[in-house]
């Protein structure tokens, strides 16, 4: 197999042949990881459809808190990895790249679990309240974290070096997650529409049947796990990029080198 | 999931807004999990095995 590798890498920038005798950005961990977080999302399934009960007030409605809750944990989870990779680039001597990548991963993962959020906390609210919408203080709060962190994927492809797009989003990436604390107590500081939280109550004693309890935690260990397998797979995609950037300005370096090189000595 | 609980869970009221939540969550995910990989999956074969730190 090593012979062959070695052939297939020789004739890099030549043709288009792929040069990866191995598939993709996936290692035996990811592929296992990825089998767990499948298994953990049929369970959910059935518990949140099936096997759990119907609230006193809320009645089938509340089956939607099992796909809401765990998708806005994920995003939270996500903003505050970002924040902190954007604090270890930004402040250690290193300045290492990859915390960087990391963090760029985890907002691309946020900002798409924040979208879910909002949608399926939409579609709860048009059975509990009777419309999509309402500009009560955490729907208010979500939507502004939610384009913030837009903002942050928008100024992450200004342009520059790595470096400079990492100093850039590394501010706002510690910036935006102070946004987080707001949009949690905003249904304590403007008292509106949204019920206050049934899970992270101060009191630490959830008000909820055991079963919902129990159909709660496979959404948000499930999440949990998908969270993890797709920022592995997004950080080495991330990485794959910055390479592949930096091989093309070498190659674009060298050319003009060549075209000096050979201006220069033509009389 | 039995039978008799997806048929409750079908008839129950609101059914659409309830079943549309997992459904548009599920397609997401699918969709943004397959963009992901494939997207790896196209770059990585530009890509030397000695140059990926996972290898």
């Amino acid at each position: 197999m090593q012979p062959e590798r070695q052939q297939m890498t020789s004739t890099n920038s030549a043709t288009t042949e792929p040069l990866s005798t191995r598939a993709g950005t996936g290692t035996r961990a990811t592929r296992v990881l990825g089998i767990a977080t499948i298994v953990m999302m049929v369970w959910l399934v059935a518990f949140g459809l099936g096997f759990s009960p119907a609230d006193r007030d809320q009645e089938e409605a509340v089956r939607i808190m099992y796909v809401h809750v765990p998708t806005v944990w994920l995003a939270y989870l996500a903003f505050v990895i970002t924040a902190l990779c954007s604090a270890l680039y930004f402040f250690t001597k290193k300045h290492s790249l990859g915390f960087d990548r990391v963090a760029g991963a985890s907002a691309e993962i946020g900002v798409t679990f924040m979208a879910l959020t909002l949608v399926s906390g939409m579609l709860w609210g048009r059975i509990t309240w009777g419309v999509f919408w309402q500009w009560d203080a955490r729907l208010t709060t979500t939507a502004l974290l939610f384009v913030s962190y837009i903002g942050y994927l928008s100024v992450r492809r200004l342009g520059g070096s790595h470096h400079q797009r990492a100093k850039r989003s590394a501010i706002i990436g510690m910036l935006a997650v102070i946004e987080i604390p707001l949009v949690h107590w905003s249904v304590r500081l403007w008292r509106g529409l949204h019920q206050e939280a049934t899970m992270a109550s101060t009191d630490l004693d959830p008000k909820i049947d055991g079963l919902m309890l129990f159909s709660l935690f496979v959404g948000i260990i499930a999440f949990t796990l998908l969270y993890v397998w797709l920022l592995l797979h997004r950080t080495r995609s991330l990485a794959l990029e910055d390479l592949l950037d930096d091989q093309g300005l070498d190659r674009a370096l060298d050319a003009r080198r060549h075209e000096a090189a050979t201006a220069g000595a033509t009389p | 999931m039995t039978a008799t609980t997806l048929t409750t869970t079908l008839a129950m009221e609101n059914a659409g807004y309830i079943i549309g939540s997992y459904v548009v969550t599920l397609v997401v995910i699918g969709g943004f999990a397959t963009r992901v990989l494939l997207k790896g999956r196209r770059l990585a074969d530009q890509v030397d095995d000695a140059d990926k730190y996972w290898t």
